[in-house]
């Protein structure tokens, strides 16, 4: 376990560029399509439990009969990343829609992807606020959290590419009301220094929370609902205004006929109330039924006074990736760099 | 002519798993130029966690440098019950998987701590995770060395009028050091590049408990690649200096005792 370097620098040198020629010996074959027969899901974390259900659903359809399925969750963004690196995919259901423009770009995915009625959106939500059992500090929407001693989790928007929805959330409901983009600053940088924990992802949040940390956990109302389900001992609240998180999913350009019906499986009826059941809110609002763990199981999803969208409140996810999350210019970038100099 | 084969071999396998992600990290960070690597490194969120990053780990590494070390003592000459179940709980820190390491902490020393201490969200979170991760190190270095250490010595150190410390500093300390020193640098790496175990109780505030590694992976999620490696090389240069200051102390000492 001694740490010398005695070698003559030329021995390894020789050595390295024998590793070298046998390096380029094992090239890999990009892409991959796979059997007609099998669909690889790449979808990221949360979709894990509500998958599962709609997977079965699916193969009991005449489109689904006999197809098998290869599934993979994780990191929205890591899961992108996977693809373009040659992680085999016929559909891909990603928490955000530059993640899937990212392919996209890579052409892994036609350009048209949005062409559908539904915009390219699979699942949807809303970002909820979810405080401990019995709301002890009386949180009623976005003022409160940014009340003296209200502590804050929210997972970090740097690291976890779906915390920007809350962040924006925050940040958008100043200009629902009628603010400015200043008012909305001050309003963020405030919310800021409540903060006590920014974990690195949604769930890392939920658990840090679920560990004693924070008065009031930013989430999903899916997630929300989801843990409640499984046995969480929190409330959540809805604010008046806020923000509708659209996921966005599609199929590769190689992708096979099933995996195109597995999609307009998801987007269905049937799929939407499987969706549903696990606490995301139905596309299509024909979709009725009691989701136990929501505050109201018989009326799941309350409309909120103003609900903004990503496309029509912040001009795109360009367009506010750019704004609000540029690694020197975003106004959020910026904001939370200030609030570690408090 | 069949050392050769040996040292092809060996380098090729190196090379694979070690030296050429190194220099592919080297090649991503040069791709930013001297000033961009500059504005990236020198960002003060990224300085901040780079800096707690370092000086949480060398506070680190110094805790086990003594405490590695006095620990691989009790477990080699003391004798006392619970002593073998002791001596394999010591590598559990390093064997958990660091997410788990970071819940049980959390639940430890978290707000809802059955101890009544709660360091959740500060920087003393940070030196605690690493503290528990990096525990076995120095440890599992220093014991074998010290289990082959002969008697006679120190008994023969003590007939001549040593005293018991002066045994410790002029005799046993010098034939640890080499070990104690490769403990420390094993220890130091482990602690800079640290991410699982310390996310879920340090709450990566910027500035303030946020190490290099979730800069790291920040940069990765906005698609800045170069900024990530830049991260990469400081926290690698970092890594190589500490090694090899470590060695250069270490001859020293080594010397010293003879």
């Amino acid at each position: 376990m001694s740490i010398t370097w005695k070698t003559a620098a030329v021995r390894p040198l020789v050595g390295v560029v024998a590793g070298l020629v046998a390096l380029t010996g094992c090239a890999t074959a990009g892409g991959g399509s796979s059997k007609s027969d099998e669909v690889s899901v790449v979808g990221f974390s949360i979709l894990k439990t509500a998958n599962e259900q709609l997977l079965k659903d699916f193969q009991k359809t005449d489109a689904g009969k006999g197809v098998t399925f290869k599934t993979s969750y994780g990191a929205s963004g890591d899961q992108s990343r996977a693809v373009i690196a040659g992680l085999d995919a016929d559909e891909v259901h990603l928490s955000l829609e530059p993640d899937v423009t990212k392919l996209v770009d890579e052409k892994l995915v036609a350009d048209d992807w949005k062409s559908g009625p539904n915009k390219g959106v699979v699942t949807q939500s809303v970002v909820a606020i979810v405080v401990r059992k019995g709301n002890p500090k009386g949180i009623k929407g976005w003022d409160d959290l940014v009340k003296p001693g209200v502590k804050i989790v929210t997972p970090n928007p740097g690291s976890s590419g779906s915390a920007k929805w809350n962040i924006l959330a925050a940040y958008g409901h100043v200009l629902a009301q009628g603010g400015s983009e200043k008012d909305a600053q001050a309003y963020l940088s405030k919310f800021l220094d409540n903060v006590v924990a920014l974990p690195g992802s949604g769930k890392d949040a939920t658990t840090a929370f679920q560990g004693g940390t924070g008065d009031v956990l930013l989430s999903y109302e899916n997630e929300a609902i989801e843990a409640r389900q499984a046995g969480a001992d929190f409330d959540y609240v809805i604010p008046d205004q806020t923000l509708l998180i659209q996921n966005t999913g599609a199929v590769t350009t190689d992708a096979s006929k099933a995996a195109k019906d597995f999609l307009d499986f998801q987007l269905s009826k049937q799929g939407q109330t499987d969706y549903a059941k696990q606490g995301f809110r139905p596309l299509d609002k024909a979709v009725k039924v009691d989701i136990p763990g929501a505050n109201n199981p018989s009326d799941p999803f309350p409309t909120p006074k103003t609900l903004l969208t990503i496309d029509k409140d912040f001009g795109g996810w360009d367009e506010a990736n750019t704004k609000y999350f540029d690694e020197e210019t975003g106004i959020v970038t910026k904001l939370l760099a200030e609030s570690g100099k408090a | 002519m069949g050392s050769a084969l040996g040292l092809g071999i060996t380098m090729i396998w190196f090379s694979l798993l070690v030296l050429i992600p190194l220099v592919a990290v080297l090649i991503a960070a040069a791709d930013l130029g001297l000033a961009g690597f500059w504005d990236v490194v020198s960002s003060p969120q990224t300085a901040a966690a780079l800096r707690l990053t370092v000086v949480q780990a060398l506070g680190v590494t110094l805790l086990n440098v003594v405490m590695g070390t006095a620990l691989a003592w009790v477990l080699v000459r003391d004798h006392f019950w619970g002593k073998r179940l002791l001596d394999v709980v010591i590598d559990v820190p390093f064997a958990l998987p660091t997410i788990v390491a970071g819940l049980v902490l959390l639940s430890l020393y978290g707000p809802n701590s059955p101890l009544g201490v709660n360091v959740a969200n500060t920087r003393t979170a940070v030196f605690l995770a690493l503290a528990f991760v990096t525990l076995p190190f120095v440890v599992r270095t220093v014991q074998p060395v010290l289990e082959t250490l002969e008697h006679d010595t120190e008994e023969a150190a003590a007939s001549l009028g040593a005293s018991r410390f002066t045994t410790f500093r002029r005799v046993i300390l010098p034939s640890l050091t080499p070990a104690i020193a490769a403990g420390a640098a094993l220890s130091f790496a482990r602690g800079i590049s640290e991410y699982g175990s310390l996310v879920l109780l340090s709450g990566n505030l910027p500035g303030r408990t946020e190490v290099a590694s979730v800069r790291v992976l920040t940069y990765i999620e906005n698609g800045s690649k170069e900024a990530a490696a830049a991260v990469a090389a400081i926290l690698l240069l970092v890594a190589l200096l500490v090694i090899v200051a470590l060695d250069v102390l270490q001859r020293r000492l080594a010397r010293r005792g003879d």
